[in-house]
């Protein structure tokens, strides 16, 4: 951490709070209402137009080449039959490609506005830094004949030695300078000492395997350059504003005169959060050919060249008494990365230092250089594989002092952070676990008692855990003499329901119907959002959205003021609500005017107004987390291994939910995918070649709907009194602890405890 | 995907004609491996001769049992009435596999041609003798947990990835084939080939071969029969293993019993160790563990799929003991 940084937090603590958002209390508007889609209409039709599908009369298609060999460099690249095959407009490799900056990196916390997921020159030279690197493209009138000229394409190399395997860089192991601001180490009391001493332990070793994010829509774009030297690009991004960044600074020219457009993005989990490669070499292409090019990676062409997960090697140790009180908690252990890769240290720690009371602790994260395409984040980067490990063990360790699992966590529940000391700004994780006991069924059995015919039956349980984020952020309203307001902010729509609630949010805080309202976004020509990553979206454009709110009815108030017809002359700011589409004095209910009025009385069309919100000091004065306790039951063929999760309930401590049918989705699609994580997916990585084997989704296995049981989820939906509308983000949380309670109702059901994912029949037999 | 020609063929003969004295060229049934395949450039053809045109009619035959055209679609078959009451491993066999969307467009002709999923065979930069005769198996060594247990060799431990050919082979079919020197008959098991040194010839076709349909002889016991499929996800997986069996039992004495295993060899894996060990042999779970240990005797892991020799032995038991508590007897 920063000296800055420090001096800064320990002023904050200091500061006094900013006034709750009174919006948390309202219950008759449309916060907490289960509204629809706004885009569900649109995308049951047909009628999204997603990036690849915009319509240029003049597109060409793109298709691209990888490395087949780790390091080295091409020593010739033979391209002249592609070159001469049919439709062919052009063949760009590192000999003729135009020039390129190097990608600015995604700095999360400062530093650039780039996004780029490496800061690796893309075609500029002949060095190959993984097995799958993109390494030439071929432009054609059409896709089919681009694929077939890239088949076309002849490369040699000069390979170097590489290094791939996770097991042999793990002694080299270094701990990163910090893992997103925090100390990579952290040390209270002596652990060690404290775990040797302690009656009742566990001590064990848990393995998470790399996985890919597998959108349903793999990364599609269109680039196309105008004649002023101005470049648009069609991405599926989940990061527009450091998408513009990026590409300004990879092609020289100034950002705005960049625009990145993404109204619906189809899926994106973190693998849409950077820039990669191919969307500057569809960039390149389109630029060379001076045509609009479409540039679509194949399934495989994802697995080659975005990132997906890392894998990790994570001890945790736990001791208690005979009470089930701990005396030390113990997590470390070693991730990998590529030395030029935005994302570092998959922060598998952080849960371990939130989520328990204990005098010693040892926390401590390592990473390794691997040649291999850099990771990223995915989905709870970090905290889905580190509450594997740590709920595992909390599991391990309730069976061995006969406690029940439910009761061991309260056990150990913290007043304050464990680890900072810092005031919890919400946490009712007891509560949920109440909740959730009593709406599962929860009863805790001994292991291996419970049977359906040949399946084996066990149930079981963990905590889910992800930090609240909020980002700098702007927004623009509008607000219209016809009665009509509308919120811009560049933000993205990756299925979350992002319109759907923000559209919410603006008609309550206006007092307007919400037919009247629209939300504007997937443009970087929009006020600049933060990336839709940490689950920080939602609260970050609330925040934007209610500056730039504020800022317009002040506006509208002073227009009124100026005219003495109006009944709000007079009427001070801070006495006014909004309601019934316009400004009324809360004092004096008589006293109010509709935006409607107010404008066309004085002539005018709309109040615009822009504004960022304000610095988010309270992530630096409160320990802001979000909580869970997820709830599985397990059936397992006793003659085959087989897993089928039978039950899911997910119990959820995440603030004011906004918007119970969007956040229902976000929290089932997490469960799933974290079904996945613990049974199914694993990205299988050849440590000889360094290549990745089953870039398919015939063969990288996600959950199909039979692998999927009824999933309930319940909501504490007590507010966070200092976040913006009392909310959390959604978005992550979801897939945290679902691992866990898989492997814990397996060893309930089976007795048998699997430490290394994913749990295939084969370690059940 | 390279450039290829593509004609309709409107009968068998034009079928053959078109396709003779071309070795680039292949047919084309439901086109659902063989086009993935030629989208990866694993497949290369240079001529496809659409052959979904002729027959795919499904009868009985003069004897008894059933005869599929070659262009009958997967669904067709395992919806088909005769066959799920004669023949249910069958019908489950093909229900087992794939999606509805996929068995809509899949013949039963091109399901016996189904290639391997084996990840190196995929991977043009990988080395495989099965792809490019003669540059190693990189499954050896690698991952190889969906790999072959049974018939391997030095160069190749692909499986073959169909349910339905497991139950055809329980069921002791015949493939009916045409070629430019007439007609004959293959029997099922000698239809498909082990590896050996050749893991490119797959098949008992000879050159401009086509198959024109399947024949099931009469198999009354087979009533009595099950299709055993396990996976790593409960659906749109290919097989770990997999078990078709068929058993007939009369007062607790084992009369007969087929058994053929999915995904433990370059072919369906007719047991007929087992089988033999068996017959006559009362319906004890003891007498069915001790079959399998026969057949797997010579079965081989390569490191991942260690597992599936002991796999293989539970499925098998599991599903004689479903079919002999079912009775099967008269």
């Amino acid at each position: 951490m920063s000296i800055m940084q420090k001096i800064m937090e320990t002023v904050v603590q200091y500061m006094p709070d900013k006034e709750p958002d009174p919006l948390i209390h309202d219950k008759h508007g449309y916060i907490g209402k289960p509204l629809s889609r706004v885009d569900g209409p649109l995308k049951v039709k047909g009628a999204a137009t997603f990036a690849a599908e915009f319509a240029f009369d003049d597109i060409a298609h793109a298709a691209i080449i990888y490395s087949t060999i780790v390091k080295g460099e091409i020593t010739k690249i033979e391209t002249s039959e592609a070159e001469k095959s049919n439709g062919v407009l052009a063949v760009i490799t590192h000999e003729n490609a135009p020039k390129m900056n190097k990608p600015p990196m995604f700095a999360p916390g400062g530093g650039s506005k780039g996004s780029g997921a490496f800061d690796l020159p893309v075609l500029q030279d002949a060095k190959i830094y993984w097995n799958g690197q993109p390494i030439a493209v071929v432009v054609a009138e059409t896709l089919d004949q681009a694929d077939y000229a890239a088949s076309l394409i002849k490369v040699e190399y000069k390979e170097e030695e590489f290094e791939v395997s996770f097991d042999a860089a793990k002694p080299e192991a270094k701990s990163p300078r910090n893992i997103m601001g925090e100390p990579a180490e952290v040390k209270i009391g002596d652990a060690e000492d404290a775990l040797k001493s302690a009656e009742f332990k566990v001590d064990n070793i848990y393995r998470t395997p790399r996985y890919n994010h597998n959108a349903i829509e793999p990364h599609p774009m269109i680039a196309a350059w105008d004649e002023e030297g101005g470049l648009t690009v069609f991405d599926a991004s989940q990061y527009v504003t450091g998408s513009k960044y990026t590409l300004a600074e990879v092609f020289d020219i100034a950002p705005e005169k960049v625009r990145t457009i993404a109204p619906f993005v189809g899926g994106g989990f973190g693998g849409k959060g950077s820039v990669w490669g191919h969307t500057l070499l569809c960039a390149a292409a389109a630029k060379v050919v001076k045509r609009p090019v479409k540039l679509v990676l194949s399934r495989e062409g994802v697995f080659r060249a975005v990132g997906g997960r890392t894998l990790s090697e994570q001890r945790v140790a736990l001791g208690a008494g005979k009470d089930g009180k701990f005396a030390s908690v113990i997590q470390s252990g070693v991730t990998a990365t590529m030395p030029h890769s935005a994302f570092q240290a998959e922060q598998f720690s952080f849960p371990v230092r939130h989520l328990y009371q204990s005098e010693n602790f040892y926390i401590g994260q390592k990473i390794v250089n691997l040649d291999t395409v850099p990771n990223t984040f995915m989905r709870a980067p970090g905290e889905s594989i580190g509450t594997f490990a740590l709920e595992s063990a909390m599991d391990e360790l309730a069976y061995q002092l006969k406690i029940d699992p439910v009761e061991l966590r309260k056990i150990n529940e913290p007043a304050k952070d464990p680890v900072k000391g810092a005031e919890f700004s919400m946490r009712n994780i007891v509560e949920a676990y109440k909740r959730g006991a009593e709406k599962f069924g929860w009863n805790w059995k001994e292991p291996r008692t419970q049977k359906d015919g040949k399946w084996l039956v066990g149930q079981g349980v963990a905590t889910a855990f992800y930090p609240y984020y909020r980002m700098s952020a702007s927004a623009r309203v509008r607000i219209s003499a016809d009665g009509r307001a509308v919120v811009q902010a560049a933000a993205h729509e990756m299925g979350m329901g992002t319109a759907t609630v923000q559209i919410q949010h603006a008609a309550e805080r206006l007092g307007l119907s919400i037919d009247k309202v629209s939300f504007e976004y997937g443009n970087s020509d929009l006020p600049e959002s933060p990336v839709a990553g940490g689950s920080n979206q939602t609260a970050s454009i609330v925040a934007s959205a209610t500056a730039a709110i504020e800022k317009a009815l002040q506006e509208l108030l002073t227009l009124a003021g100026d005219d003495f017809d109006s009944p709000l002359s007079n009427v001070k700011y801070q006495d006014i609500e909004t309601r019934d589409a316009g400004i009324f004095s809360k004092t004096d209910p008589s006293k109010g005017e509709t935006y409607e009025s107010i404008l066309k009385r004085v002539g005018q069309e709309y109040v615009e107004a822009e504004a960022s919100a304000a610095a988010p000091l309270e992530m630096m004065k409160y320990a802001m987390f979000s909580y869970g306790a997820q709830f599985c039951e397990v059936r397992i063929n006793g003659e085959t291994g087989e897993t089928r999760v039978s039950r899911f309930l997910g119990s959820v401590d995440c603030g004011t939910i906004l918007n119970p049918k969007t956040a229902t989705s976000q929290f089932r699609g997490g469960i799933i995918m974290g079904i996945g994580m613990a049974l199914t997916e694993e990205t299988l990585f050849d440590e000889r070649t360094g290549r990745i084997m089953n870039p398919s989704l015939a063969e990288y296995h996600v959950p199909v709907n039979l692998d999927v049981p009824k999933i309930e989820i319940i909501y504490n939906n007590i507010a966070d009194k200092h976040s913006p509308l009392g909310a959390h983000g959604v978005g992550e949380i979801g897939i945290t602890g679902v691992a866990a309670a898989i492997a814990n109702a397996i060893y309930n059901a089976t007795g048998k405890r699997i430490r290394e994912l994913p749990i295939t029949l084969d370690k059940l037999l | 995907m390279k450039n290829f020609t593509y004609q309709r063929a409107e009968s068998s003969e034009s079928a053959i004609n078109l396709i003779a004295g071309n070795a680039g060229a292949k047919f084309l049934g439901g086109g659902t491996n063989l086009v993935d395949l030629m989208r990866e450039n694993i497949e290369q053809p240079d001529a496809l001769v659409d052959v979904t045109r002729l027959s795919s009619e499904i009868e009985e035959t003069a004897d008894g049992g059933i005869r599929i055209g070659a262009a009958a679609k997967n669904t067709a078959v395992a919806n088909h009435q005769l066959i799920r009451q004669r023949f249910p491993v069958l019908s489950q066999a093909i229900l087992f596999g794939a999606s509805g969307q996929i068995r809509n467009m899949a013949t039963a002709g091109g399901n016996l041609l189904q290639r391997t999923r084996c990840y190196y065979f995929y991977d043009e930069a990988a080395k495989c003798n099965k792809r490019a005769p003669d540059s190693g198996c990189e499954a050896i060594g690698g991952f190889n947990r969906i790999h072959a247990i049974l018939g391997t060799s030095d160069s190749c431990i692909a499986t073959h990835p169909s349910d339905m050919c497991v139950a055809l082979a329980a069921l002791d079919a015949k493939i009916l084939v045409e070629g430019a020197n007439g007609k004959r008959e293959i029997a099922f098991n000698d239809f498909h080939k082990l590896p050996e040194n050749t893991p490119n010839i797959e098949t008992d076709l000879k050159d401009g071969e086509l198959i024109t349909a399947i024949e099931i002889p009469k198999t009354d016991f087979a009533k009595n029969s099950l299709y055993r499929k396990v996976r790593d996800r409960a659906s749109y997986a290919f097989a770990l293993v997999s078990v078709a069996a068929i058993v007939e039992t009369e007062n607790d004495l084992i009369k007969n019993v087929r058994i053929a295993l999915g995904g433990v060899a370059h072919k369906p894996w007719r047991a007929t160790d087992a089988e033999n060990f068996l017959t006559e042999k009362t319906a004890t779970e003891e007498n069915f563990r001790s079959a399998t240990e026969a057949e797997l005797k010579a079965a081989k892991g390569f490191g991942h799929n260690d597992f599936k020799i002991e796999l293989a032995k539970r499925t098998i038991v599991s599903a004689l003991k479903e079919l002999a508590e079912n009775g099967g007897g008269k």
